[in-house]
C-alpha cells in the first residue's frame, strides 16, 4: 500500500487568480483514522484558501495537541506552521501575531485542547481580539488518547463502551460570544457547502473569528448514544443560515428575491450574503445570537451557521496602538530609541 | 437519476479502456501485471488465448488499445502496451506450448474448409481443432501466415517469430493444402465440407491512372505486389532514387524496404497533410528516423519518361479546404507544378477486395463495391454454409481485427455444425473479486508511477539499413519492461461502491487525487453532470451514479481520469468503496473461454 497521494491531478481542475489549483493548497497525506471529520475540515480549509486566492506563504497555521491539532500537517504544505503544546496554541499565536501582524493566522484546536486543558488560553484569546481564525474541531472526546469524554461532551451522552457522561458540557460558541469574539459561527464537517464559506468569511474578518466545527470521531464517538456522531448531528442540525462570500471586486447580483438575503460587508470590502434557514435574529446583535443559541440548545438542537458578526471590530493591535509596520521588520534604531530618549522618559515618570 | 447497473459486464469492461478498445478484448492489465511479476509464460498464455499471435502482434499490432489507454488522459503518453506484449513472447519458456489445447484423439466427424491462411483463418483453425473438427486450410502460397508473411517486412517481423506462432496452430493437427490456389468456391463446397470459411484478405492493390503510366510501367510497381515479391525473395534491388505514393502503413513499409534494397534517395509523397495521413504516428516516426522525407499536399499528375524509362513524377500542389460540415477537399493552389526525378515509383494508395474465384451463383450476394453480404455479428454470408472473416469480410483492416472476427466466425461455425442458433452468442467469462488483504493492504501495487513512456531500444540505423531481414527493434529488456509495466494504472482493479454502507463522511472525495468523486443532490442526468467536483471533460467516458445514500444524496464518479490508486477505498471507514479486480475473458468456440474439448 502506498501512503503517497499521486501527484497527477484532474486536467480540468480550475486555477485561482494566483495560478494555483486547489491541490497546491494541500499538505501531507493524513494519518488520521479513515473517515475522521477532521480530514473533511482540512479539505474545507484547503478549498477556502484556494477560493480566496490566498498566497500560501502569507498564512501561518498554529495548533496544540490532539488529532485535530495534528491536521495542519495535512493542509497548506507551503504555509508557516507551529505545533505547540497542549492547550497553548492561543498564547503562541498571540505572540506570533504581535511580532508579525501582516500574516493571516489560523489556529486549529480540539475540544480537549481548547475546552479542557486550554480553556484559560481560549477565553483570553477571544477577549483580546487577536486577529485570527480560531477553529475548534469538536468531536466530544480526546481522540488522540483513545476517546475519553472531553469538556464539550453532552451530559447523558454515552461513550463507545456505554459509560454515561455525568457532567454538563462547555459550549464554546456561547463562551466565545460572551468573551467578546467578533465573528462567531458553527459548522459541521459533513456539510462543506456551509463550512467552506464560513471559513472564507472568517478568514476575511478583521479581529477574532471563532468557528466551532462538529467533527465526528469515527473511531471513538460515532455510535448510537453519542451526540457528536454523523447521524446525530445530521438529525439535530438546526441550520440558522447558509453564507456565501462575494469578493468585493465582483458586482453583487442577487439570485434570489430581495429581502431574502442578509448581506454583511466586511472590513476589507468583501460581502457575506446570508441565506436564512431557521431563525431570524440580527447577526449584528450579540445578545440576540446568545438567546437564539440558548433557546435552540434547550430544544436539543445544534445551531449552525454564522451567528454573530461585528464587521467594524478592531483587534489586539488597535487596542495596543502598535505601529503599522510589523514589529519583526523594525530595525534596531526604531526599536531602541537610545539612552537620551530613555532618560527623557524616565525623567517624565519621576 | 437511475442508479448505474454495474451488474452488466459492460460497465466495468468500459472502464478498462485498453481491453474495451481491443477488438479481441485481451485482458491487458492482467498480462502487464504478470510481466511485472516475471511470469512471462502466464502473460503469454493470456494473450495467446485471446489474440493467438502475441509475438507477432507484440511487434506489428495496430494497437487501438494505446490511444484508448487511460494513462494518455492523465499524462502525455499511453503505456507501451503493444511492446510489453512482445516481452511476454520474447521471454516465455519452452514449456508454455505444453499448456496449449490439443486436438482430441476422437474427432467430432465435422469437416471445415478454410480458404486463405492469414490470421483470420488461423484463428478459426485454432478454435475449432481442439473441439474435434477436421480442419483443412488452403492457400496459394507455400507457407501459412497470409499478409503477415507476404506484406509485413522481415525487419519488423522476423521469420522465426512468424514461423513459431503460425506453426503452433498448424501443429495442433490442421490439414494444410498450401500451394493450392482455390479457383472455384463451388468446387470446394462440392467436397462435402460442413462449413467453409473465407479468409482470403483484400489482395488487390490500387493503381494510379495518369499520363505516362503505361509508358513507364517497367519502373512503376504496385506496393503490395512489390512487398510480397521482396518477402518471397523474388526482388532484391530497387533504383537509387525512389518515390513512394501514398500515406498509409503500406507506404511506410514500401519506403523503409526500398531504403534497404539500394534506395538511397527515397521520399514519400502524400496528397493530404502530415496529420491526416492514414499511417500510424509511430510508423511515420520510424520512416523519418531512417532519413525518409515525407512531402505533403502533392497530387500526382503525370509520370515523365524518356526512351521507355521512367524519369520522374509531376505533382500538382494542393491545399486543404473545409466546408461548414467539416468535410475536406483538396483545392489546387495554382502554384507551378513540381517535378521530382526518380528511378522507381512504388504505388501504395490502398487495397481492394477481389473474389474472381467465387461463382456468382454460389449463393453469396455482393454489394456494388464487391464486398460480400456478411452478417456483422455471426459472419455468416447469404450462403448459410459459408462464413467470412478478416479483410475478406469488410475490407482491409489489421491483424487483430482479423483475429477477433476469426473467433466470432468459429463460434458461428461451431453452432452451425452443432445445429444451434447462431444468434445465441456465448457471454464473456467475468469475475469481480475484492483485493483487500488487510486494513491497509491490497493485493495489487497501487503506487502510481510518475515515469514517462520508455522507448524501445533500436538497432543502429546504419546496421539496420544494410539488410531487409534484420529486425530494427530490439525489444524491452526485463528491466525496462518492468519499469514500463509500472506505468499501467491497473484499470481492471475497479472501484466498487455499496451505497448502504456509506456514512457520507466525504473522506473519499477529499483524498481523491483527481477529483473523480462527488456526493450530490439527485437531479436529471445532464444537470447532475454540471455539479461534479471537477467538470466532465470526456462525455464518452462512463459516469457511475449510486443509489440513494442515507441523506438521499447520490455518490457520483466520473471514471475519466480515475487512477485506480485505491485511496478512496483506503480512506473509507466503512468499506463502502472497495477495490475489486474485474477479469473478463471473451468466450470462444465451444462456449468456454478455452475449452479443451
Ligand atoms: C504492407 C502492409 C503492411 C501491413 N502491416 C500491418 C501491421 O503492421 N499490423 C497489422 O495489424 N496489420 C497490417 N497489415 C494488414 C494485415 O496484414 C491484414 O489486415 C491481415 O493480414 C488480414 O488477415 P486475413 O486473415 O484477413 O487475410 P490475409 O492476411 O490477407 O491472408 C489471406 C491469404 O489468403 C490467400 N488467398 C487469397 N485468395 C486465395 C485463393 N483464392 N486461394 C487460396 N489462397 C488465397 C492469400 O495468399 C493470403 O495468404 C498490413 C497490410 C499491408 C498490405
Ligand atoms: C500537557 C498534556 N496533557 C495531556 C496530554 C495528553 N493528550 C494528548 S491529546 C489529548 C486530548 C486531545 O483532545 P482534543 O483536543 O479534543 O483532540 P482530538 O484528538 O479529539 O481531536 C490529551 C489529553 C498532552 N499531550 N499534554
Ligand atoms: S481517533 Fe477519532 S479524532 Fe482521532 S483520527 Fe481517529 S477518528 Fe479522528
Ligand atoms: S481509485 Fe478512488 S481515490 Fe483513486 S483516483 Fe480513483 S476514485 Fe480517486
Ligand atoms: S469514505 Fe466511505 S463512508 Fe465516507 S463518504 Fe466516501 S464512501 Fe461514504
Ligand atoms: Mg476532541
Amino acid at each position: 500500500m502506498t501512503y503517497l497521494k499521486p501527484h497527477f491531478r484532474n486536467p480540468a481542475l480550475p486555477s485561482n487568480a494566483l495560478g494555483y489549483t486547489r491541490r497546491d493548497y494541500e499538505g501531507a497525506v493524513s494519518t488520521l483514522c479513515a473517515g475522521c471529520g477532521h480530514d473533511s475540515i482540512s479539505a474545507a480549509i484547503v478549498q477556502a484558501c484556494f477560493e480566496l486566492d490566498l498566497p500560501p506563504h502569507r498564512l501561518a497555521k498554529l495548533s496544540g495537541i490532539g488529532c485535530s491539532s495534528k491536521t495542519p500537517t495535512y493542509f497548506l504544505g507551503a504555509s508557516h506552521g507551529f505545533n505547540s503544546v497542549h492547550g497553548r496554541m492561543p498564547s503562541v499565536l498571540t505572540g506570533a501575531n504581535l511580532a508579525n501582524r501582516d500574516l493571516v493566522y489560523l489556529g486549529v484546536s480540539g475540544d480537549g485542547d481548547s475546552a479542557s486543558i486550554g480553556l484559560g488560553q481560549f477565553v483570553h484569546a477571544m477577549r483580546r481580539g487577536v486577529n485570527m481564525l480560531y477553529i475548534v474541531e469538536n468531536n466530544g472526546v480526546y481522540g488522540l488518547t483513545k476517546g475519553q469524554f472531553s469538556a464539550t461532551a453532552d451530559k447523558g451522552s454515552k461513550s463507545k463502551k456505554g459509560a454515561v457522561n455525568p457532567d454538563d458540557p462547555i459550549d464554546l460558541v456561547s463562551l466565545a460570544l460572551q468573551m467578546g469574539a467578533t465573528f462567531v459561527g458553527r459548522g459541521f464537517s459533513g456539510d462543506k457547502a456551509q463550512l467552506v464559506p464560513l471559513i472564507k468569511a472568517a478568514l476575511r474578518h478583521r479581529g477574532v473569528a471563532f468557528l466551532d466545527v462538529l467533527s465526528p470521531c469515527v473511531t471513538f464517538n460515532n455510535h448510537p448514544g453519542s451526540t457528536k456522531s454523523y447521524d446525530y448531528v445530521r438529525e439535530h442540525n438546526a441550520v440558522f443560515n447558509r453564507p456565501d462570500v462575494v469578493p468585493h471586486r465582483e458586482a453583487i447580483t442577487a439570485d434570489s428575491a430581495p429581502g431574502e438575503l442578509v448581506t454583511v460587508t466586511l472590513h476589507d470590502g468583501s460581502v457575506v450574503r446570508l441565506r436564512p434557514v431557521a431563525g431570524d435574529h440580527d447577526v449584528h446583535d450579540r445578545i440576540a445570537a446568545m438567546n437564539h443559541l440558548a433557546e435552540r440548545q434547550a430544544e436539543g438542537e445544534i445551531v449552525t451557521g454564522l451567528l454573530y458578526v461585528d464587521p467594524d471590530a478592531g483587534d489586539l493591535h488597535d487596542r495596543l496602538n502598535t505601529v503599522d509596520t510589523p514589529l519583526n521588520r523594525l530595525n534596531d534604531a526604531e526599536l531602541c530609541p537610545g539612552a537620551a530618549t530613555l532618560a527623557r522618559v524616565n525623567a517624565a515618570l519621576r | 437519476m437511475r442508479p448505474t447497473d454495474t451488474g452488466s459486464p459492460d460497465y466495468f469492461h468500459r472502464v478498462v479502456d485498453c481491453q474495451w478498445a481491443c477488438p479481441a478484448h485481451t485482458p491487458v492489465p492482467e498480462y502487464i501485471r504478470l510481466i511485472a511479476a516475471g511470469r512471462y509464460d502466464d502473460a503469454y498464455l493470456i494473450n495467446w488465448k485471446s489474440n493467438v499471435f502475441p509475438g507477432i502482434l507484440g511487434r506489428t499490432c495496430d494497437r487501438p488499445c494505446e490511444p484508448a489507454c487511460r494513462r494518455g488522459r492523465v499524462e502525455a503518453e499511453p503505456v507501451a502496451i503493444c511492446r510489453l506484449k512482445r516481452v511476454a513472447a520474447d521471454h516465455k519458456g519452452p514449456d508454455v506450448r505444453a499448456r496449449f489445447p490439443r486436438a482430441p484423439a476422437v474427432k467430432n466427424g465435422k469437416r471445415v474448409a478454410l480458404i486463405g491462411a492469414g490470421p483470420a483463418s488461423l484463428t478459426v483453425a485454432r478454435d475449432l481443432v481442439p473441439l474435434g473438427y477436421h480442419v483443412v486450410v488452403y492457400d496459394g502460397e507455400a507457407k501459412g501466415g497470409g499478409m503477415m508473411r507476404s506484406q509485413i517486412p522481415r525487419f519488423r517481423l522476423p521469420d522465426a517469430v512468424l514461423d513459431e506462432e503460425v506453426g503452433q496452430i498448424l501443429d495442433m493437427g490442421v490439414e494444410t493444402r498450401f500451394g493450392t490456389w482455390v479457383s472455384s468456391l463451388t468446387a470446394v463446397l462440392d467436397e462435402g465440407y460442413d462449413a467453409v470459411f473465407v479468409g482470403t484478405g483484400a489482395p488487390r492493390g490500387r493503381d494510379v491512372d495518369v499520363p505516362g503510366r503505361a509508358e513507364a510501367a517497367a519502373n512503376i510497381h504496385i506496393g503490395i505486389d512489390w512487398l510480397s515479391s521482396v518477402s518471397f525473395g523474388h526482388t532484391g534491388r530497387i533504383g537509387r532514387r525512389v518515390i513512394v505514393l501514398g500515406g498509409g502503413n503500406t507506404a511506410m513499409d514500401c519506403c523503409r524496404t526500398a531504403r534497404r534494397l539500394g534506395g538511397e534517395d527515397v521520399a514519400v509523397v502524400v496528397r493530404s497533410g502530415f496529420e491526416e495521413m492514414k499511417a500510424s504516428p509511430w510508423e511515420k516516426e520510424d520512416a523519418l528516423h531512417e532519413g525518409i522525407p515525407i512531402h505533403n499536399f502533392l497530387v500526382p499528375k503525370a509520370f515523365t519518361h524518356a526512351r521507355g524509362k521512367l524519369t520522374g513524377v509531376v505533382f500538382e500542389k494542393v491545399a486543404a479546404r473545409y466546408d461548414d460540415k467539416g468535410r475536406r477537399s483538396l483545392i489546387p493552389t495554382g502554384e507551378p507544378d513540381v517535378h521530382m526525378a526518380c528511378d522507381d515509383v512504388l504505388v501504395a494508395i490502398g487495397q481492394d477486395n477481389a473474389f474472381p474465384w467465387i461463382e456468382r451463383d454460389a449463393g453469396i450476394g455482393f454489394d456494388r463495391w464487391g464486398l460480400p453480404t456478411v452478417d456483422p455479428v455471426t459472419f455468416q454470408s447469404s450462403n448459410p454454409k459459408v462464413f467470412f472473416g478478416g479483410d475478406a469480410a469488410f475490407g482491409p483492416k489489421n491483424i487483430i481485427t482479423a483475429v477477433a472476427q476469426g473467433h466470432e466466425a468459429a463460434i458461428s461455425i461451431d453452432a452451425f455444425c452443432q445445429g444451434s442458433p447462431l444468434t445465441d452468442r456465448p457471454p464473456p467469462h467475468v469475475t469481480l473479486i475484492s483485493q483487500k488483504m488487510g486494513l491497509h493492504e491490497w493485493s495489487y501495487d497501487n503506487d502510481v508511477s510518475v515515469d514517462t513512456r520508455h522507448k524501445v531500444p533500436l538497432r543502429e540505423t546504419a546496421v539496420a539499413l544494410k539488410d531487409v531481414r534484420v529486425e530494427v527493434e530490439l525489444g524491452f529488456d526485463v528491466d525496462l519492461a518492468w519499469q514500463e509495466a509500472q506505468r499501467c494504472l491497473n484499470c481492471d482493479v475497479q472501484t466498487a461502491f455499496g451505497p448502504a454502507l456509506c456514512i457520507e463522511c466525504d473522506a473519499c472525495l477529499d483524498i481523491c487525487p483527481v477529483d473523480c468523486l462527488t456526493i450530490a443532490e439527485d437531479g436529471g442526468e445532464g444537470e447532475l453532470l454540471t455539479r461534479l467536483k471537477a467538470p466532465k471533460l470526456h462525455a464518452d467516458q462512463p459516469t457511475y451514479v449510486s443509489g440513494a445514500l442515507k441523506t438521499g444524496r447520490l455518490m457520483v464518479k466520473d471514471e475519466d481520469v480515475c487512477l485506480h490508486c485505491g485511496l478512496c477505498a483506503e480512506r473509507c471507514p466503512t468499506g463502502a468503496w472497495d477495490m475489486q479486480k474485474f477479469f473478463l475473458e471473451m468466450s470462444h468456440a465451444g462456449g468456454a473461454a478455452c475449452r479443451s474439448r
